[in-house]
This record gives C-alpha cells, sequence and structure tokens, in this order.
C-alpha cells in the first residue's frame, strides 16, 4: 500500500495547493488568466474547425475571438473547448468555459431549466431536413417510414419527434453524437435524412463530393434562434457578451469595417464615435478598456464582415444573409442602441 | 504417401543411402498447403472462397491506400483533380498538412522540441523496461521512475521553461500522457489494491474491496464526467485543479482496479503450497511477497494485465467527451475545415493505424513475454 495514499495525499495537495480561493468573476478570471475558454462544438464546417497551423475559425470561434477582443485586447488569445450537443452545458456550468459560442438554440428550458444567460440572436436558424435525391422526396410530408440521423441532446431530436406526431408520420431515429458521425452515417447510407439546423445541413453538404445530389427540404419545421450563453450569477459578464454581440451588428449597420474603423474614429456620427471609445465611457462601464469595440471590429470585423468570410455566399458553405440580413435590409439582425 | 509400394531393387549397399530430402509431396509448402488448405473438399471449397473474396478486397484497398493516393496537395478538390476520378485514392495530403496537429495538439511550435525530447525519453524509458538484456539497466531503471516526473515537468514548462497550459496539450500526444501515466501509476496501486484486498486484515481489506468495487461498478466515462464537472461542485469555488491533472488520476484510479482483479486471480491462481513454503522459511510478509509471492501471480497474469492496458490505452480517446482533443478529436476539428472536409475514410483510417500500431506492438509483447517468462509448474 506504498502507492495509493502518496497520490492521494500529492492530490490533494495539488488540489489545495492551486486553490485561489478568489471568487472572483468571470471577467478576472479571464483577465487573470490571459486567455479566454469559449465552448465550442467539435467541429461543424463554417462554425467552428482547425486549419493546419491549428487555429480555430468559423463563426462561432469568430464571435469568441470578438469576445476575447474586446475583454483582452488581442484575439488570438482564445481557447475552445469542444463539446457534443449533450455536454456543452455541463462544460460551461462548471466553469470549464466562460462562454459558450456554440450554434446552440435559446430555449425556455435551457433559460431557466439548465439557469443560462442568454444574449441574443447572432444566428436565426430552423431545422430542416437533407435528403439524397435518390430518395425522390420533395417534401417532408413523404418521410413517413424513413430512419433519421438525430444528434442526441439538441432541440432538433424534439423537434423532430413533435414534427412526425403532429403529421401522423412514423420515423427509425438513428441517434449520432456529433455533426461530423451523422455525415458519416448519413452518406454510408445508414439513415435516409439528416436532420439539424439548416446552416448545419447546409455546411455538411458543402463537404460532400457530389452536392449536388443532396437537397434539403423546403420545410423548415422549428425556430432555432441561435445565440452565446454564459452562467447564471455573473451580470457584468452577461452584459460583455451581449454587448460584443450587438457591437458588431451595430458596426455593420453604420457602415464600420475592418478597413475604414481607424477613419471611423472622426466621423460625425455620436454613436460611432460611443461605440469606438472616442466619446462617452461605456467601455468602463462595462469594466473594459475604451476601445473594446474598437479592437472587435479592428481585429475580426463586424458582423457582416464575420458573415460573408465564414459562411457568406462566397464561401464553400453559401448561406444567403436571409433572416440574419440587418432590419435596416429585411432581416432580423438588430441592435439597440449604443447610446 | 507412405506407402511406397513394393520396393524394386535394392540400389544401395546398406548403411550408404545418401540422406536424401523428403519427398516433395510430404513437406515444404505443397505439403503444408496440402495438410492445411486442401486437406478435404470442404476445405477445398473454403480455401477458395476464402481467396476469391481476397482477391475482391485487397486489390481495391492497395490501390485506394497506395496506388491512387495523392500524397500532396493544397485541398480537397486539388487532391481530388489530381486522381484518375474523385475519391479513387487516399488523399493523404490531408494528414500531412495536419501531421504536426495530430502529434502536438494546439502546443506552441516554438516549444515543441520539448515533446519531441519527451519521445525521444520515452523511447529510453521503455527500452530497459522491456529488454531485460539493456546495458546497464539497473541504473536505467532508475530513470524510469523519475521519468513521468521529468516528462512532465518538462511539457508542463518546469526547469524555468515557457509554462505551457495543459489545454494546449492535445493529439498523439495526449494519448501518450494518459496511456503511459495511467500504466505506469495504475500497476503499483494495483498490485497494492490486489495484496490489500487478500490480506487477512479486515479493515484494510474491507478499504481495497469497497475502493475497487466502486470503481469495476461506475463506467470511466462517468468517471470522466466526474472529474471534468462534478469536482468543481464539491472543490472550494474559484478552484482550478488542473483538468488533465484530474483526467490522469481518474485514468490511473480506473485501470488500478482492474489490475487490481486481474493481479487477484493470480494471487488465487496460485499453489497454496508456495504462501506455506514461505511462510516455513520464515520470511516477512513483504519478503515473500516481494521474492515468491508476486513474481508468480504477476507472471500468471500478465495477459490479463496487458489486457487491461490495451483497454486502457483504447480509452484515452473518451476525453474528448470533457471537451480534451485526442487524435480523434483533433481529427473531427479537422474534418470541419471546408477546404478538406469529406476525407473522413483518411483521418479514421489513419487514427485506427496508429491504435492499432500500439495495442498490437502491446500484445505482442505479452506474447512473447509469457514465453520467456514460462516455465511450468
Ligand atoms: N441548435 C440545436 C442543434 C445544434 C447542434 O448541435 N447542431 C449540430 C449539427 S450542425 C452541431 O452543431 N454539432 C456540432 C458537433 O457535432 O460538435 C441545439 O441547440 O440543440
Amino acid at each position: 500500500m506504498k502507492f495509493k495514499p502518496t497520490l492521494i495525499l500529492s492530490a490533494a495537495t495539488l488540489a489545495l495547493g492551486i486553490t485561489s480561493g478568489a471568487q472572483a468573476g468571470t471577467l478576472e478570471d479571464v483577465q487573470k488568466r490571459g486567455s479566454l475558454n469559449c465552448v465550442v462544438s467539435t467541429g461543424v464546417p463554417g462554425f467552428a474547425y482547425t486549419d493546419e497551423s491549428g487555429e480555430w475559425h468559423g463563426f462561432d470561434v469568430d464571435f469568441c475571438r470578438a469576445t476575447a477582443a474586446a475583454v483582452l485586447g488581442d484575439a488570438k488569445k482564445i481557447k475552445a473547448v469542444t463539446s457534443t450537443g449533450k455536454t456543452r452545458f455541463t462544460l460551461l456550468n462548471s466553469a470549464e468555459g466562460d462562454v459558450l459560442w456554440r450554434n446552440t438554440t435559446i430555449t425556455f428550458s435551457r433559460d431557466v431549466g439548465v439557469k443560462l444567460r442568454f444574449h441574443g440572436v447572432n444566428y436565426y436558424d430552423g431545422q430542416g431536413f437533407l435528403v439524397s435525391k435518390d430518395l425522390g422526396v420533395n417534401s417532408a410530408k413523404e418521410l413517413d417510414g424513413a430512419s433519421v440521423c438525430i444528434q442526441t441532446g439538441t432541440t432538433t431530436e424534439l423537434n423532430l419527434a413533435d414534427y412526425f406526431f403532429a403529421n401522423g408520420m412514423k420515423y427509425e431515429a438513428v441517434p449520432i453524437e456529433t455533426n461530423d458521425e451523422g455525415r458519416q452515417n448519413y452518406l454510408a447510407g445508414r439513415c435516409d435524412v439528416y436532420t439539424t439546423d439548416a446552416s448545419g445541413l447546409a455546411a455538411t453538404r458543402s463537404t460532400f463530393t457530389d452536392p449536388a445530389n443532396h437537397i434539403i427540404l423546403p420545410e423548415i419545421i422549428s425556430k432555432e434562434p441561435l445565440g452565446p450563453a454564459t452562467r447564471h450569477g455573473d451580470d457584468q459578464w452577461s452584459d460583455i457578451v451581449t454587448w460584443v454581440y450587438y457591437a458588431t451588428v451595430t458596426a455593420e449597420e453604420k457602415g464600420v469595417t475592418q478597413a475604414n474603423v481607424d477613419e471611423m474614429k472622426s466621423s460625425k456620427d455620436p454613436e460611432i464615435l460611443r461605440l469606438l471609445g472616442v466619446e462617452g465611457n461605456q467601455g468602463e462601464e462595462l469594466g473594459l478598456p475604451a476601445d473594446w469595440a474598437y479592437q472587435i471590429i479592428k481585429q475580426v470585423g463586424n458582423y457582416g464582415e464575420i458573415f460573408d468570410r465564414n459562411i457568406g455566399p462566397n464561401t464553400p458553405i453559401g448561406l444567403e444573409r436571409g433572416l440574419n440580413a440587418l432590419w435596416t435590409e429585411g432581416g432580423l439582425q438588430y441592435s439597440p442602441p449604443f447610446r | 504417401m507412405n506407402d511406397n509400394a513394393a520396393t524394386p531393387k535394392q540400389e544401395h549397399e546398406p548403411g550408404t543411402h545418401p540422406n536424401w530430402p523428403a519427398p516433395i509431396l510430404t513437406s515444404g509448402p505443397i505439403a503444408w498447403m496440402r495438410d492445411n488448405l486442401f486437406s478435404s473438399p470442404f476445405n477445398v471449397i473454403l480455401t477458395l472462397l476464402a481467396l476469391w473474396v481476397l482477391w475482391i478486397i485487397i486489390p481495391p484497398i492497395i490501390n485506394w491506400v497506395f496506388i491512387e493516393a495523392i500524397w500532396s496537395a493544397t485541398d480537397r478538390k486539388d487532391c481530388w483533380a489530381q486522381m484518375s476520378e474523385p475519391e479513387a485514392g487516399a488523399c493523404w495530403a490531408f494528414i500531412q498538412s495536419r501531421l504536426s496537429l495530430f502529434i502536438y495538439g494546439f502546443y506552441p511550435e516554438a516549444e515543441r522540441w520539448r515533446v519531441n525530447l519527451c519521445f525521444v525519453m520515452l523511447i529510453l524509458f521503455l527500452l530497459p523496461i522491456l529488454w531485460d538484456k539493456c546495458p546497464g539497466r539497473k541504473y536505467l531503471l532508475w530513470y524510469c521512475i523519475a521519468f513521468p516526473f521529468i516528462a512532465g515537468w518538462l511539457l508542463i514548462g518546469g526547469f524555468g521553461l515557457t509554462p505551457v497550459p495543459t489545454n494546449e496539450f492535445g493529439g498523439i500526444m495526449l494519448t501518450f500522457i494518459i496511456g503511459v501515466t495511467g500504466i505506469f501509476f495504475s500497476l503499483p496501486i494495483g498490485v497494492a489494491l490486489a495484496l490489500g484486498r487478500i490480506s487477512n486484515m479486515p479493515a484494510l481489506s474491507t478499504i481495497c474491496v469497497i475502493f475497487i468495487e466502486f470503481i469495476r461498478g461506475v463506467p470511466l466515462i462517468a468517471l470522466l464526467f466526474v472529474a471534468s464537472t462534478m469536482l468543481n461542485y464539491f472543490l472550494p469555488p474559484g478552484t482550478t485543479f488542473d483538468l488533465l491533472m484530474r483526467v490522469l488520476i481518474m485514468v490511473t484510479l480506473f485501470s488500478a482496479a482492474y489490475i487490481a482483479e486481474v493481479v487477484r486471480g493470480g494471487l488465487q491462481a496460485m499453489p497454496r503450497g508456495q504462501y506455506e513454503a514461505a511462510d516455513a522459511l520464515g520470511l516477512t510478509y513483504w519478503q515473500s511477497a516481494r521474492l515468491i509471492i508476486l513474481p508468480q501471480a504477476l507472471k500468471i497474469s500478465i495477459p490479463g494485465i496487458v489486457n487491461t492496458f490495451i483497454g486502457l490505452y483504447k480509452d484515452t480517446t473518451l476525453v474528448i467527451i470533457i471537451g480534451m482533443l485526442d487524435p480523434l478529436g483533433i481529427g473531427r476539428a479537422a474534418l470541419a475545415d471546408a477546404e478538406w472536409a469529406g476525407l473522413a475514410r483518411e483521418v479514421y483510417l489513419f487514427i485506427a493505424v496508429f491504435f492499432f500500431l500500439c495495442c498490437f506492438g502491446m500484445s505482442r509483447y505479452s506474447l512473447y513475454l509469457e514465453k520467456k517468462l514460462h516455465t511450468g509448474h
């Protein structure tokens, strides 16, 4: 019995030794650590993925970077904590992550039951169905008896059950953990249909050899407002995440881009001046440097730029702005004023 | 074919018959095939069927893996453009472009020499352990005991090196860290638990039984989840107790419990006479354990122990559940890159080969060890 006590002892000392005892707010924790931990997905094309050098990219990751730019002044100082549909909230609630940017739908039970704070909708989505053209199906109503690949622990799992029940149809669920697994199963013919957020479907389809042979059915069966989340109990941190998102939207609305943000500092529009920290003390009120939003735009870009770079029409994902256009252009992206 | 009909004439004087090789039909490959592959009509059919199946399967695989494979390309489209038709061959260029990610995870590039150094040290560590005729083995074994700690310090950034947070560890390196640490620490702990369990001190054996049965009753994935999330609820708020450390402890305890049971099997399989003989010689408990009981019991348990190690090694992929990126996790995140996405087969094959080599190596070594130590009772 020589080894066990020593191991447990050393574990205990380690546990106690590293205990700071500080119950600092998330902001202080992040600043002390010097990096921001974001809960992201295990990999969805266009939303979160790694490149050759191991850098994370994607729509979700860029918002994580925007948060880091605001809080730490450096968009590079992020750490991605990957999570499946089932583990994401536990990872957030157990403080493995500071903020969750992971195509996550805002729902009542997650907001209230799981005790999360949501901070606006950075992507308006809805659940769709991806099928092979060979199946000869043109509408979701014809899917009676189909086998459906469905990610466990997601809203889409529940929507699917509701939809098929409401339409008096049967299906065979093929449960999967990650998007990649769904893709493999679908391509291997393990399921006739892959269902998840339409954005995810488009992203996944873009990786097929023959994307043209697969269609996304016209029915969108749910509302999937995707947005960032944080834990309960840290209002300052919640405000920061909320306004990081709004800053990207306001910047787009006001025409502030990565390229012209320096010129915009001498703009005549008082709201731009407040946004960029030239006037007023909004940064200070958030507990951030005055140029927090300037850093976001400078290092990451405004909402439109983030969208176009990762998932827009000129990327392999090729999503249209649709509902995610600015409200001034008929979409739903709308930021409260910076006042 | 022993029945050589009636021998015709005597060609050689008695005692002068030269040593001819056995007839070609009773030795060599042909005989082997006749005995093993074509010994009955049924076997002939099976053999032909098997050959046919291999003929169908193997050439396309070889074609895909080697002949049509592309080793350098800028992205998926480029890769496919170089083949006779898309997906006709493997696009190993993808693996190549991600190789450092697969090996080092997110370990900072400038510091990767530390990981390389650890890989070299790992070989030095395995050498004296696996090869008992290794020169200077006695001294090297001391190094072996120190190795996990030195390597740990080196990777985290002791010795005045730039600290690297453990959440940047990943890939094959992470698999090795968890695998080696788990194997290294779980064996002694497991042996201790096994001895404790059969000890005749009731308190000790009860504690060991409870521990072993508790751990064996819970799946590893649950323990990992506890390690990553629940622990934070129990520890004082604000505590940050390194996640990798927690995982290492859980994995070690988990496999220790299994090792304990395997070793207990070995202990019980030994004839009682061995225990009695040790007592009769007047050896103390520790002497008899060290000199008589454990060497024999461990020898019997080798297959089970290695089995546990292989299981442990493969279980390291479960860490993806708690957000750590082992090669599988790295692969998934890389597969979502639209430039390359769609090359899942390559990624999974690569990872499978990696795990197969490691596990096959372990199991071969255990066979060798069993043979070498087989002295029979
Ligand atoms: N929006 C839904 C579903 C989100 C979801 O999990 N989508 C999948 C498919 S696009 C995904 O992101 N998977 C990421 C992964 O596999 O890690 C939810 O919040 O429950």
